[in-house]
């Protein structure tokens, strides 16, 4: 690049505003790349504080900043090194309403460093309402990609449908485990939801057994605490109720068993001294602990190793210790607890209880360290890929300020190299036709319009696969229901009304071949679902009762009845998969010519074959290295 | 607030580390809970030989901070830095290590105020600076590392340290590193190395021999694939222009380009391939582009330690030998250059 280049390139980044949403392992690297580049004008939102954990790699933060906003510190650190530029960091929500389609505009492009598909859908959204260019960018372990996305250019980030988040089938869960992670999402989703979260929600967690000896009421007797139970008492009895008694009535199945290995109920007395509380004094021990995350079991049972692999003893002292602190220590939060990666007895306890379950099926058992990577669906993350992937982001970026169309390209990090290549940049594709997000197609939902509930389409259609914030229905002119701060008490209590209504009942009845307009104000999003009265789903298959089809699916492979039959069906207790990790799309991509075509001086001197054009599939190549990296 | 005590619990745990660690020791509780997103990606065992791990770095430019920073972060043993230059406002440019305050950097060499920076980023990690001449080192200096990184090197310097690094008894990693405009080169000798690489299922041992960079820089050109990246061939016409001129990195403008196609026809004609094998304007931006781009630092730098990383880690397949990242077009791109071409 000659010395005019260079300045040209100098005044775009310099006359440049923009918005980096994520301060985390990749926006740490982003802000400082950025920085060093000669860019002058950087807002920055992050909603999240540091941990320790983050300290391997997000390298603004240092361990005194734990706890503190990592927009700030990141900001702070960053002017250290280029104090005279301007940084201005929000430690909030980027789904917050003010950052509406307005705050958008003022960047010149936003760039992503985020750690979830909900956040990157929401941000996709509003760059579109704005007409902001985007560069996207996601990292797991040694695995990373950077993709542009500008309006009417190139594709959205919601053009190509993501993978769904790995769901398990309800009887695998709760009665026919085969593998270890079937135990987690029992003892996290089911057992500690029940025991420690709210006690209204749906729950799956005893098992139906055919002779209906135990009525419904006597089984949930069992998870209420009496006044004046003994403690240790109630934790045996939970242990042998959840680990024998509920086993037993699983045995008592016999279809179920046939082609597979009978597990064994474990009961207390057999793994456990009759009396515990003499060996451990629970509450005299812990009196030093002020804050609910430091908490922990395992010193009062002299385990300190994280990585170690603990017996059914040691899982089972655990698991009555770690249930025994919650009474004691944490009483007034159970009822409203939910399962965190960060709250250590909420681990312990998740851990124990999933050893024990495995050991009931035969499964191998896993240490603290490696159920939490499970229960957590925690990243694998590395410092240099960060990097690596922060200096592609900010070589797109200055592409798009200087709108360089021809030259964007998405870059994936590969582990193993392909066609030699470690860093390989592809071309980026059309907008699809057929997105619902940038190209407005119309979506189809099969329903049963009869007895479908309007709640059931908001929460299983609107926020769940439509991603919408501050979603609003409406059918022909009626509007039939809304969210927002600035409606008045009538409204709220129509709407209020109208969720219990079934579509058909509704107002305006929603009936086959009804067409509803589902839009976000705040996304500036607008879609239209053709409705389709189906009368039956399979309860397996199609627990939702409802099937939403049509969206991020070319039109021409997307057969009429193909399409009711992707993975959304498998829905079941969900456990989310990493969805920061790169997401390759299932086309075929096509490489990005070696050569700039309009660079004249350096093609004189090309040689034909390096023009070559090579098509790969990505998804084989990716999930192969996927699990050589684990 | 959450855990004020940690520190010196670090501390101690970094002196008890020192004296005490012993192979097959565990890592420590402040380590697993540091360590905890990248030992999910490579391992406990290859942290455990990571934070026993010794590396030598000199040249302390753009690329080098951005690789300096990503090992103190993955928590190696010991950075021993290499860098005599006094801070000026060049070092400023795409050195983050470096704060921009005169009165902070005023009479310290770049390695002084880095190692300073690089402390900071992680209490577990050794760094301390070397004072003197790299190439000037007998052989014996170099047996205190596992790894020994060049930066922007001069040919005879990055010759005579590898040729100290091979006679040594146990094998030192050696890795250079280079880059001009918008373009990086990595060179890496691990002589034979064996690490093992998963298969499906399996973990399968593997061997490679490396060869020097004497060897790596004088294959004839005639038998190397043309699909080979052409900036293996132009950082040669580089690195002999430099040799001859006496000049160091960066040192060099528009008013070189007669004299470095002088040395490109020359070498062309000696390897009897056609001038075309090296295109001008890349010479031309590789002589121009002095200011080092910040991006490409980041990428070239993190490139650069993973390979560290897994040559330490002894998991994972290495880069052999040459990697060329430039950001015209987006590749970063492995070449294997060895005599095998001539065979």
């Amino acid at each position: 690049m000659d010395t005019q280049q260079q300045q040209q390139q100098q005044s775009f980044i310099q006359g440049a505003k923009v918005l980096m949403v994520g301060a985390g392992g990749i926006g740490c690297e982003l802000l400082k790349t950025l920085a060093l580049s000669g860019f002058q004008d950087i807002h920055i939102i992050d909603m999240d504080t540091i941990e320790v954990s983050n300290l391997n790699r997000q390298f603004l933060f240092r361990r005194s900043h734990v706890g503190q906003s990592k927009a700030k510190v990141a900001r702070d650190a960053v002017l250290r090194f280029r104090p005279h530029i301007n940084i201005r960091s929000y430690h909030a929500n980027v789904k917050n309403p003010e950052f509406d389609v307005d705050f958008f505009k003022q960047f010149d492009v936003v760039l992503n460093g985020l750690d979830n598909l909900d956040a990157r859908r929401h941000v996709n959204r509003l760059c579109l309402a704005a007409d902001v260019p985007l560069v996207e960018s996601g990292t797991t372990g040694f695995l990373g990609q950077v993709t542009v996305h500008v309006k009417g250019k190139t594709e959205c980030y919601e053009c190509q449908t993501k993978p769904a988040p790995k769901t398990y089938p309800v009887c695998t869960i709760t009665s026919t485990p085969t593998k270890f992670v079937h135990c987690i999402v029992w003892a996290k989703d089911l057992l500690f939801a029940k025991l420690f979260g709210d006690k209204n929600q749906d729950n799956d967690l005893n098992v139906r057994a055919n002779n209906a000896a135990s009525s419904s009421k006597e089984t949930e007797d069992v998870f209420e605490r009496a006044e004046d139970e003994d403690i240790d008492q109630y934790g045996r009895k939970i242990y042998d109720h959840v680990f024998g008694y509920n086993i037993e009535a699983a045995l008592s199945n016999e279809e179920t068993w046939k082609n597979r290995t009978r597990p064994r109920p474990i009961y207390s007395k057999e793994v456990l001294p009759e009396s515990l509380s003499q060996q451990n004094g629970t509450t005299q021990n812990c009196s030093a602990t002020d804050d609910d995350s430091t908490v922990s079991a395992m010193p009062l049972l002299g385990l300190k190793n994280p990585q170690e692999l603990w017996g059914l003893t040691q899982n089972s002292l655990v698991f009555i210790e770690a249930l025994k602190l919650f009474f004691a220590k944490r009483k007034k939060e159970i009822g409203h607890l939910t399962f965190d990666k960060d709250d250590q007895l909420a681990v312990e306890f998740v851990t124990a209880a999933a050893n024990i379950r495995a050991e009931s099926f035969g499964i191998p058992l896993h240490s603290l360290f490696e159920a939490k990577g499970i229960a957590g669906n925690i990243v694998h993350a590395v410092a240099t890929t960060n990097a690596i992937v922060a200096g592609l982001i900010v070589i797109e970026a200055i592409k798009v300020l200087k709108k360089d169309a021809d030259k964007y390209r998405m870059t994936y990090c590969l582990e193993h190299p392909s066609r030699k290549m470690l860093l390989m940049p592809v071309e980026p594709f059309e907008p699809n036709p057929a997105c619902y997000v940038c190209s407005k197609t119309p979506l189809v939902l099969e329903i049963n319009t009869q007895k479908s509930k309007l709640r059931d389409l908001v929460d299983k259609i609107v926020t769940a696969k439509l991603g919408m914030n501050l979603p609003l229905i409406m059918h022909g002119a009626s509007l039939l229901y809304e969210v927002g701060d600035d409606l008045d008490d009538i409204m709220v209590a129509n709407y209020n009304a109208n969720l219990e209504k079934s579509l058909s009942e509704l107002p305006s009845p929603v009936i086959n071949g009804s067409i509803l307009t589902v839009e976000d104000l705040q996304q500036e999003l607008s879609c239209k679902i053709n409705v389709k009265h189906r009368e039956e789903f399979d309860e397996e298959k199609e627990p939702e009762g409802m099937v939403l089809s049509g969206w991020t699916q070319s039109p021409a492979t997307n057969g009429e009845s193909a399409s009711t039959s992707n993975n959304e069906n498998e829905k079941a207790v969900d456990v989310t998969e990493s969805s920061s990790g790169p997401e390759m799309a299932s086309k075929k991509r096509r490489l990005s010519e070696t050569q700039p075509e309009n660079d004249k001086k350096e093609t004189e001197n090309v040689e034909s074959d390096d023009d070559e054009i090579m098509e790969i599939e990505n998804p084989v190549m990716v999930s192969k290295k996927k699990k050589r990296v684990e | 607030m959450k855990k004020n005590s940690l520190d010196k619990e670090v501390l101690l745990s970094r002196f008890s580390r020192l004296n005490l660690r012993m192979d097959g020791e565990e890592l420590t509780e402040q380590e697993t809970a540091l360590y905890d997103r990248q030992i999910r990606v490579w391992g406990a065992n290859a942290q455990r030989r990571l934070t026993k791990s010794h590396i030598l770095v000199s040249g302390i430019k753009g690329t080098v901070a951005e690789f300096c920073k990503n090992i103190v972060l993955a928590g190696v043993g010991s950075v021993t830095l290499m860098d005599d230059s006094l801070v000026n406002e060049e070092a400023l440019n795409a050195n983050f290590l470096i704060p921009p305050d005169e009165n902070a950097y005023k009479g310290k060499t770049v390695a002084e105020i880095c190692c300073d920076s690089l402390k900071d980023f992680n209490p577990m990690v050794l760094v301390s600076v070397e004072k003197g001449d790299l190439s000037a080192r007998s052989t014996e200096f170099f047996e205190k590392f596992d790894v020994v990184v060049i930066g922007y090197g001069s040919l005879a310097t990055k010759k005579a340290v590898n040729e100290k690094c091979r006679k040594l008894s146990k094998r030192v990693a050696f890795y250079t590193v280079d880059c001009r405009d918008s373009c990086g080169e990595i060179f890496v000798d691990l002589q034979d190395y064996k690490y093992t690489k998963k298969k499906l299922e399996e973990k399968v041992e593997c061997e490679l021999n490396f060869p020097s960079f004497q060897e790596a820089v004088s294959v004839p050109w005639k038998p190397i694939p043309r699909r080979t990246a052409k900036l293996y061939f132009a950082m040669r016409v580089i690195e002999v222009f430099e040799e001859n001129e006496g000049r160091k990195h960066g040192e060099c403008s528009l008013l070189d380009l007669p004299t470095v196609l002088e040395i490109k026809k020359k070498l062309c004609e000696a390897n009897s391939v056609s001038e075309s094998l090296i295109p001008d304007s890349l010479l031309e931006r590789l002589i121009t582009g002095t200011i080092e781009f910040p991006p490409a630092c980041a990428i070239v730098g993190g490139i650069l330690a993973q390979e560290v990383i897994k040559a330490v880690s002894g998991k994972g397949e290495p880069l052999k030998n040459f990697f060329y990242y430039d950001a015209q077009d987006g590749k970063g791109v492995m070449e294997d250059i060895s005599n095998s071409f001539t065979s």
